[in-house]
């Protein structure tokens, strides 16, 4: 657990760029910084391994000062990447990874086998290995970024916009894998982000910074979307908020009419013999041997985003579920999701007061 | 081919004749090196400060400026007529030539270090004196190594010239060779000497290629040149003359 | 040093005359050499690296040893001032060549194909285009070579022909501080002048330079 208790930042030139910043970062989890740039998340993140010392109050990483660390050795147990990853264009991908071991004083042989495995994990190949930052493009120069900060298994992780440098979609993918690896290792990681989409994209906890260096909200994504703080807060994570917050609920809470009731009438789901979706007919829609297509169907596992998204996509406007076989067993009309996330919204409000 | 007469005379190349070529080759090297060596020791280290720090940066930036414009005859001799004929003169006038080669290159090649590799290294627990060694001078080498290049080039030149004020070294033989009107003896001081500086700096690009890293050289871009490297290892063209 | 000065002026303003013509005649040759030949190292790439270390290579000799080679391979008399002229010339192009042709490296593929797209044709790029660009480290390099030639003339002195190097030798047979002074201080504020005309150069046509700077 990494504690801010109280924390000040006034730079030499009289900035004042966090104020009496109060909160805690749950152990083993993600934890995003977000707000407006120069609001101070930077400062923040580099204050908890003395990069920037506070001004005033204390920073505890479970209960311990950090002021009360040597710095070097406080950093050693401390993972650290960076917007442009930062690495040593003089050595090689792998040395680059053994660094850390290396100032430990770990045994050589050992740390290059965990820095090979590592790449590995970070989704980067053997042949990496020997190459020099120069020759990596903008997305594996952040995989090696976070390699390098893993190496010396440090149970705590700082990163600065860690994948803000490369294009959306290389983004997507790192993030995604990113979970997945902290999935597996599940550090204690402050995460620095002006992207509200990627603060709750990977976060457990989000905290909303506003100018200044204040604490705007502290809250989980979910309750971010639903109950924004302030309208700051609800400003800044935007205006489709509403529709992002689906993502959070299962789709399993909706109630759904039965295939049956779109086997005929004005709307036909047509379905092969094994009963899985083959499209929409119907008089003014489609002849049945040439039925529109499904834009796609959910499983019980999917979020409401998903149904929400099917059903206002569909030529039709029904979201189709199917089972595990792919075999059609629920439908849902859009007037019919509308009313029940109405109920949902109107429960939760009342359970808020 | 008489202007070749005294080059070719095994005599002038016997090691047991007093004034033979190679303990002249020697004699430039030895001062050449003791210049470098004096030079290194007091331009690296305030190179590094400079660039470290930011601090007294115009000294730094300028020196080289400084340094190419000062006439390097007019400096021997000036040191000569205040302090008198001898070794420590020219010594001093040639380390007064060689620093601003070094120190603007090293002051450069610590300015053009990506300052997210030492924020990097700082924040994974390098100490400052661990960042200096592992980080910041293996990044400037190729930048440092050029400074030392180029200020070889300028000392065993200048150190020719300063035989017309007594330096040993194979400047001798073309000074001597011009008073006494011997001109083949001048052509083989002028041939001897060329060929040194020539070797030298064909030595020193090769150190540059082993010392630095393929990583910051730009030597590891040589297929997929996406991206330009910081400074790559090509001739000195800082100083000379 | 002022009555030096009284007595010599005659001396020391021929002495500089010389000094100018022996220092700048060089950068206006090399100027219209190298211009081509950097063109070439970049055009016909094979011809770079040839070219970039005959340069080294010639750039590596020491002038004094370079003064006096040229007599025997060029056929001039060993006094003759266009030693040292042809010298400097070498030097210079060694120097210029290679930032020519890198500043005409340094340009941004980006830009010349955009140019290309937008129909210039070759000749037509490289001036309206692609030297503009790499002017400022052409400029850069042209400086050096400036500077340097201005302090390495006095080393003609050596050899009779030496502009302001002919005060460093009277001084030291005379053992007299005064035409040292004079020597090094007009040498060096030649060199100092010539940098600051080429800054100056480099201010009025390159104006894009310093706008970025600032912004
Ligand atoms: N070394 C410094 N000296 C003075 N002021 C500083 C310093 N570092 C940061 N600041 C100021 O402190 C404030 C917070 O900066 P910080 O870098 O923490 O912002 P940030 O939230 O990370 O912004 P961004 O999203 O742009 O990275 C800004 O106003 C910035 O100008
Ligand atoms: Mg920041």
């Amino acid at each position: 657990m990494i504690t801010f208790d109280k924390v000040s930042k006034t730079f030499p030139d009289g900035t004042l760029a966090v104020e009496n910043l109060d909160f805690e970062l749950p152990t083993g989890k993600i934890t995003v910084f977000v707000g407006p740039s120069g609001c101070g998340k930077t400062t923040s993140l580099r204050m908890i391994n003395r990069m920037i010392e506070p001004t005033g109050g204390r920073i505890l990483i479970d209960g311990k000062d950090v002021m009360s660390q040597d710095a070097a050795l406080l950093r050693r147990s401390i993972g650290y990447v960076i917007q442009h990853a930062g690495l040593f264009p003089h050595r090689t991908v792998i040395e680059n990874v053994m660094t850390v071991p290396n100032l430990i004083g770990t045994d050589k042989k050992k740390s290059r086998a965990t820095a090979m495995e590592l790449l590995l994990r970070v989704g980067l190949t053997e042949s990496m290995a020997n190459k020099y930052p120069v020759q990596l493009s903008g997305g594996q120069e952040q995989r090696v970024g976070v390699a390098r900060a893993l190496a010396a298994d440090p149970p705590v992780m700082l990163m600065d916009e860690p994948f803000s440098a490369v294009d959306p979609i290389v983004r997507a993918g790192l993030q995604t894998e990113f979970l997945r690896l902290q999935g597996e290792l599940g550090k204690t990681i402050a995460f620095v982000t002006h992207d509200i989409d990627e603060a709750i994209k990977l976060g457990d906890k989000v905290a909303v910074f506003r100018e200044g260096g204040h604490l705007a909200q502290y809250a989980s994504p979910q309750e971010l979307l639903e109950n924004p703080a302030n309208d700051f807060v609800a400003d800044f994570v935007g205006r489709d908020r509403g529709f992002r917050s689906l993502s959070f609920d299962s789709s399993g809470v909706l109630v759904l009419d039965s295939v049956d009731s779109v086997r005929s009438g004005s709307e036909i789901l047509v379905l092969d013999d094994a009963g899985r979706p083959l499209g929409w007919a119907g008089p003014g829609i489609a002849d049945e041997r040439s039925p529109l297509s499904v834009a796609g169907t959910f499983t019980a596992a999917d979020s409401l985003r998903v149904v929400t998204d099917l059903a206002i996509s569909s030529p039709v406007g029904i979201a189709v579920r199917v089972n595990d076989s792919g075999v059609a067993d629920g439908i849902i009309r859009h007037p019919s999701l509308v009313r029940q996330l109405d109920e949902r919204r109107r429960q939760r409000a009342g359970t808020a007061s | 081919m008489d202007y070749l007469e005294y080059l070719l005379d095994p005599e002038h190349w016997d090691l047991a004749v007093t004034g033979n070529i190679p303990s002249l080759v020697v004699d430039h090297l030895y001062y050449t090196v003791i210049t470098l060596v004096i030079a290194s020791l007091i331009a690296i280290p305030v190179g590094l400060y400079i660039g470290h720090t930011g601090r007294f940066s115009f000294v730094a930036i300028n020196a080289g400026n400084a340094g190419r414009s000062l006439p390097t005859l007019g400096l021997i001799i000036l040191l000569v007529t205040v302090i008198g004929f001898g070794l420590l003169p020219v010594i001093i006038a040639l380390v007064i030539l060689a620093i601003p080669p070094i120190l603007t290159s090293t002051y450069a090649g610590l300015r053009a270090i990506n300052p997210a590799s030492v924020d990097a290294a700082k924040g994974m627990g390098m100490r400052p004196i661990q960042i200096l060694f592992r980080v910041e001078i293996p990044m400037a080498l190729p930048l440092i190594l050029s400074g030392l290049r180029s200020a070889t080039l300028q000392v065993v030149s200048t150190a020719t010239v300063a035989s017309y004020v007594g330096l040993g070294g194979l400047g001798r033989l073309l000074v001597d060779g011009l008073a006494l009107n011997q001109y083949d003896r001048v052509i083989a001081g002028a041939v001897v000497v060329a060929a040194l500086a020539i070797v030298l700096d064909l030595i020193a690009s090769s150190v540059q290629r082993l010392v630095v890293s393929p990583g910051v050289s730009g030597r590891a871009l040589t297929r997929t040149s996406n991206k330009a490297p910081s400074s790559s290892v090509g001739p000195a063209t800082a100083t000379a003359g | 040093m002022i009555d030096y000065i009284r007595i010599n002026y005659q001396l020391i303003w021929e002495a500089f005359q010389q000094h100018l013509y022996l220092a700048l005649i060089p950068v206006i040759l090399a100027i219209i050499i190298s211009l081509p030949l950097g063109y070439i190292a970049v055009r016909y790439k094979k011809l770079y690296y040839p070219l970039v270390n005959i340069s080294s290579i010639l750039y590596a000799i020491p002038s004094l040893a370079l003064f006096l080679l040229l007599p025997p391979i060029i056929g001039t008399g060993v006094l003759s001032p266009l030693n040292i002229i042809i010298a400097l010339t070498v030097y210079s192009i060694a120097l210029m060549v290679r930032v020519v042709a890198d500043g005409l490296n340094s340009v941004d593929p980006a830009i010349t194909q955009a140019a290309t797209a937008m129909g210039y044709r070759r000749v037509r790029r490289l001036f309206a285009v692609e030297l503009p660009i790499a002017l400022p480290v052409m400029l850069a390099g042209l400086r050096v070579a400036t500077v340097a030639n201005v302090s390495i003339v006095s080393v003609g002195a050596l050899i009779g022909v030496g502009g302001l190097g002919a005060l460093f030798l009277r001084g030291l047979q005379l053992d007299y501080l005064a035409p040292i002074f004079v020597g090094i201080i007009l040498s060096v504020l030649l060199a100092a002048t010539c940098d600051i005309i080429i800054v100056l150069v480099q201010r009025r046509f390159t104006p894009w330079v310093r706008a970025g700077g600032r912004a």
